[in-house]
């Protein structure tokens, strides 16, 4: 059994503050809007979906208790779909996806849909604590340190400047600026509806088009105090690096990724569910692959796990005509880069996480439907989309035009 | 009950007196805790007691912590017998469910502290329902079992955390930092603070006032620990988070007890005072079933201490303190040594060959003292101490001083020269010390006519910061010069070593080899971040490369000259001479001219030298750190046996003392004796055969390394305690 796209649509994402576009939505109405349209839009009999998979990072409070099936409830699914959370951190959204497949892949579903929701701005990142960071034996035994710490770890050892990653920055911003304004998002983009059904937002309110190596350069590094003073988190980093004399903190607010809010959701189905509604498939799902990597630097772990996607679909990286890789960090997209020997040109081509920011659970559904429209408008065939993830982790799949 | 008084008062208030016998510091011991059992059956059965005093009968202070010996029997040693954790968790927890009952016992129970009340003392207190303590200057209050490897395990890990909150428990938990009577009443550790002298029986009224305070905050329903706990609390949660970190930067990966300490209060904090206990006894359990406490207790502190009290004083000679210090030169050890022997209420002759210098080392004494006003010194008192100061460039001004060190400039004829003069003057009966740190004494000493009055003392820098001292004999030292030295030390309140004569004696000799191995492995073209990460990782309080710097490369390629030019053909040659000779001759002369294997940029941070890197080419295959490591650890464990099997040591104590004091190697060993017991010396062996094979004959193990491998002995078995000579 094969498994295909038939739709991908996102929320727009406002900014993570009191100020943001979203932040009088609460998640379980960004989780329900997108259900809703994803239903609507291909007009299907929700009966026939066999899962909703939703990835979350904080599943607490108002994103708690399994907020997949409440969603389903409450955006009028049939009773007999199922909803799950899941948690892998920054890829949930693409883990989402890609257990929606496997499920299709396996036969355990006929459509199965794969998204994720993040209210950034009402559910601060680390709400649900968690033994990694707070445990003093699990943190000693396996050399916790925050992810920024991590990022510019591979600032430091892959020689990333912070000229280089401001000028990534830069471009990433221009790039986002471009795609919205030629409106290469507009498939995919769902805008969000207040409770008397008028639009809160349309577009993505974090970028910022101006920004300059001149503006980026008089911001202050994000993780420096954390990393060198107060707790010192760079010893625990030169532990694990000791051939590093010291940790070099390039990123800040301006090259690392927004706090957003936001959801998506994909639909997933085999090649008879979309006969039976005489859907189009967009793409066909050719690999998924997670693997993990070492936690302390964290973020390296797409380079492995796209070649871990490389070897199963039988290609090489000649194959892939279009790359996404989400921008966590300006270091992590600049070292997948080096890693892949992979040209600017082929990566993010519309701008990331940087310009557009990362809503932590829906971010990976955003990007691979980011992916599907581009591999679309520019008639390419194929588009690798990988996500970096906390406690070094790596998620991705291979999707092909059919 | 031998070592608790149990009165009873006629209000029905029990006073228990604690008074352990044949101590001069009450301690814990197994007598103590069987009293203690009985003493609290007492209150809680009989109903004519309303309640309970504790309190000491000593005038040094209200209770230490274990006693060591009976606490030793517990831990693991350090040759080798392990216990198992579960063993000593049966002990530990007995002690924990008895302070427990205490505190459970239905009667209110106040603790009457008057003079130090620490460790396991303070955790009785904190058992109480009421601490009250007499104020004094003096007393200090408080858990400092981190300084010894343990932390705390009579349940202070889980009752200071509920009193002042896990941050603020943790800051002084995890530094073994002691607090004074009014800090402790400011964070509520006490309840009350009262004139000294008066704490029972301010304790007696508390307690016949307030018949219903029998019980703890923390049982009581609804309990909060100040500041919050949990996994739900944000502040806890940062404060856990940081404190991993936090505790890395003071012990990289090495020290076992600061990280059980964290997840004993991280597990313990949420729960039920008598399950908490019980995993505070478990991670107390494991920490003290590793050898690594013993071998800290064992240096750190009863070595260190008898030391302190003259182990390797001669037992016959008389006491011998010193009145007027002779003290020639006075540049840097100079004005330190002056400093610290004005401070010991000695007369001080300061002499140096010009006035200006002279005065300038007085100077330095004044700085010193100064910045401690406010701290302990008074005004007066430091007027008072710099009047003992005599700045001299007059050899008679020496008349009447009964104890002469020698700082001047480290050449032999100087020196010759210098303690010529002072003989005529002071007669050769007088003692006369050499802080000399790098000439033979036994050279020295032929200058002053009576050689077995000669001996070295040698002082670290800064002298006023730095605890040791080493006590070098030459030749012809004889027991008078030794014990003369010796109680100079102990008045100085610094830690005596006693050597022999030796190039660089041991610390120094020994020290060196950490930085020749450095340059070594920079010579390798071995990346010197990994090389300076790797030194730290050990243990050691900084790089070799970074520590060369600081004590300047010159200095080392002069030193190593001068030995060349004297031992000639018996001068073994070292990889790290030319590395260091191509440093100074590329005018990288270390921190002092600003350029060593860091550069040092104005305004900003050093940083190691990218010079480097053109000097000696990045070689393709790094070492993992583990590897350099290694090389760092057993070039001076291999040192520091040579000196042991040559005889510049007589006893593994100077040496794990010398070690770890003298030149900061790793203190969570024990010193690098008791690290060698530790790990076994047939393993010591054969990795020193196998660096041996890779690097050099500069790892080859002794013949008698070897035969203590076959034999099974160990250093602390195979040498039992010398008198000094």
């Amino acid at each position: 059994m094969e498994a295909y796209i038939y739709d991908a649509v996102r929320t727009p994402r406002g900014r993570g503050k009191a100020d943001g576009g979203l932040h009088d939505i609460t998640p379980i109405q960004l989780a329900t809007q997108v259900l809703e349209a994803i239903r609507d839009r291909s007009e299907i009999d929700t009966a026939d979906v066999d899962d909703v998979i939703l990835g979350c990072v904080s599943p607490v409070g108002e994103q708690g208790a399994d907020i997949a099936r409440v969603a389903v409830l409450n955006a009028d699914y049939a009773q007999t779909v199922p909803g799950v959370q899941i948690n892998r951190f920054c890829a949930s959204g693409l883990e989402a996806v890609n257990m929606a497949a496997a499920k299709v892949y396996s036969g355990e579903a006929m459509f199965a849909i794969g998204g994720g929701v993040e209210s950034m701005s009402r559910v601060p990142m680390a709400s649900d604590g968690g033994a990694w960071a707070m445990d003093p034996a699990v943190a000693y035994k396996t050399y916790f340190a925050p992810q920024g710490i991590g990022a510019d770890v591979i600032a430091t050892k892959f020689g990333i400047s912070r000229d280089d990653a401001d000028a990534y920055a830069v471009e990433s911003q221009k790039r986002a600026k471009q795609a919205w304004d030629e409106k290469r998002f507009a498939k995919s983009i769902l805008p969000v509806r207040d409770v008397i059904g008028q639009v809160v937002l349309d577009h993505d309110e974090h970028m910022r088009p101006d920004a300059t190596m001149q503006s980026l350069g008089s911001l202050k590094p994000s993780f420096a105090a954390l990393g060198e003073d107060m707790p010192g988190f760079d010893t625990v980093a030169l532990l694990r690096y000791p051939e590093l004399e010291k940790v070099n903190h390039v990123h800040h607010a301006g090259n690392s990724s927004g706090i957003v809010d936001g959801a998506a959701a994909v639909l997933v189905g085999s090649k008879e569910m979309g006969e039976k509604y005489g859907l189009t498939p967009r793409a066909r799902i050719k690999a998924m692959a997670s693997i993990g990597s070492e936690p302390l630097i964290m973020l390296t772990g797409p380079e492995f796990v796209a070649g871990k996607l490389l070897s199963r679909a039988g290609m090489t990286t000649a194959d892939i005509d279009l790359w996404e890789l989400n921008e966590a960090f300006a270091s992590v997209v600049l070292r997948y880069m080096q890693a892949m020997n992979l040209d600017h040109s082929k990566i993010n081509v519309n701008g990331g996480a940087i310009a557009m920011g990362h809503p932590l659970g829906a971010t990976g559904a955003m990007v691979l439907g980011t992916a599907l429209d581009e591999l679309e408008r520019s008639g390419k065939g194929t588009a690798l989309i990988n996500l970096c993830v906390g406690a070094g982790m790596g998620t991705g799949i291979i999707i092909e035009r059919v | 009950m031998e070592t608790i008084r149990f009165d009873i008062d006629a209000d029905g208030i029990a006073t228990l007196t604690i008074d352990v016998p044949g101590q001069s510091m009450n301690v814990i011991g197994p007598d103590f805790l069987a009293d203690l059992d009985a003493a609290i059956t007492r209150i809680a059965s009989e109903d004519g007691i309303k309640g309970a005093v504790i309190a000491s009968g000593k005038a040094s202070g209200f209770m230490a912590g274990m006693d060591l010996k009976y606490f030793g029997s517990m831990l693991a040693s350090a040759d080798g017998e392990r216990p198992a954790p579960a063993a000593i968790f049966d002990e530990v927890f007995t002690l924990n469910q008895m302070f427990r009952r205490l505190e459970t016992c239905g009667k209110p129970v106040a603790c009457a502290i008057e003079g130090t009340c620490v460790g396991g003392g303070f955790e009785l207190a904190l058992a109480c329902h009421r601490r009250i303590v007499g104020d004094s200057p003096k007393t200090q209050l408080g858990l400092p079992e981190i300084l010894i490897g343990l932390f705390p395990g009579g349940g202070g890990s889980q009752r200071l955390p509920r009193i002042m909150g896990v941050q603020a428990s943790l800051m002084y938990m995890l530094q073994g930092k002691l607090f004074r009577p009014a800090d402790a009443a400011m964070m509520k550790v006490v309840d009350e603070v009262v004139p000294q002298g008066s704490a029972v029986e301010k304790a007696r009224e508390w307690v016949k006032a307030n018949p219903n305070a029998n019980t703890q905050p923390w049982d009581v329903k609804g309990f909060k620990v100040p500041g919050g706990a949990g996994g739900f609390n944000p502040g806890f949660v940062q404060t856990m988070a940081g404190a991993v970190p936090m505790t890395l930067k003071q012990t990289q990966r090495n020290m076992n007890a600061p990280i059980a300490l964290l997840s004993a209060v991280y597990e313990g904090i949420t729960l039920p005072m008598d399950r908490a206990i019980r995993i505070e006894s478990k991670y107390f359990a494991k920490v003290a079933a590793d050898p690594q406490a013993s071998n800290m207790i064992r240096t750190l502190f009863v070595n260190k201490q008898a030391a302190e009290r003259g182990a390797r004083r001669p037992k016959d000679e008389p006491k011998a303190p010193t009145k007027k210090l002779a003290m020639l030169g006075a540049g840097m050890m100079g004005a330190g040594i002056a400093t610290v022997a004005a401070q010991a209420g000695m007369d001080v002759v300061l002499f140096d060959r010009d006035q200006a210098y002279a005065e300038k080392g007085k100077a330095h004494v004044e700085a010193v003292l100064s910045k401690r006003i406010g701290r302990g010194m008074t005004p007066e008192k430091m007027a008072e101490t710099l009047a003992r100061v005599t700045p001299t460039t007059d050899y008679a001004d020496l008349a009447g001083a009964d104890f002469v060190i020698e700082a001047v400039f480290e050449d032999v004829s100087i020196k010759a020269e210098v303690t010529k003069q002072v003989e005529a003057v002071l007669g050769a009966d007088t003692i006369f010390g050499s802080n000399t740190s790098t000439l033979p004494i036994t050279k020295l000493a032929n200058a002053w006519s009576k050689p077995e009055n000669f001996i070295g003392v040698h002082f670290f820098s800064p002298v006023e910061k730095m605890p040791l001292v080493e006590i070098i004999l030459g030749e012809k030292t004889g027991p008078a010069a030794i014990a003369k030295a010796l109680d100079f030390v102990a008045q100085i309140k610094k830690t005596p070593i006693v050597v022999h004569d030796s190039r660089g004696f041991y610390t120094s000799r020994s020290f060196g080899t950490y930085v020749q191995e450095g340059a070594e492995l920079v010579g390798e073209g071995v990346n010197p971040a990994l090389i300076e990460n790797a030194g730290k990782q050990l243990g050691m309080p900084t790089g070799p490369l970074a520590v060369s710097d600081e004590v300047s490369i010159e200095l080392g390629v002069k030193i190593m000259t001068a030995a060349k030019k004297e031992l000639g053909d018996a001068y073994a040659h070292q990889g790290s001479d030319d590395i260091m000779v191509k440093m100074v001759e590329a005018g990288r002369l270390g921190r002092k001219n600003g350029k060593g294997w860091y550069d040092y940029p104005e305004g900003a941070k050093k940083h190691l030298s990218p010079a480097l890197g053109e000097m000696f080419p990045r070689a393709d295959d790094q070492p993992g750190v583990e590897a350099v490591k290694e090389r760092l650890l057993y070039r001076q464990l291999i040192e520091c046996a040579r000196c042991f099997e040559e005889g510049v040591l007589e006893t593994p104590e100077d040496g794990d003392i010398g070690a770890i004091f003298g030149w900061g190697f790793a203190p969570y060993t024990g010193g690098p004796f008791s690290h060698m017991d530790t790990v076994g010396i047939a393993h010591v062996v054969e990795v020193l055969d196998r660096l041996t094979a890779a690097h050099g004959e500069r790892f080859a193990p002794t013949r008698q390394l070897r035969d203590m491998a076959a034999s099974g002995a160990t250093f602390y078995q195979a040498a039992p305690v010398k008198a000094a000579a």
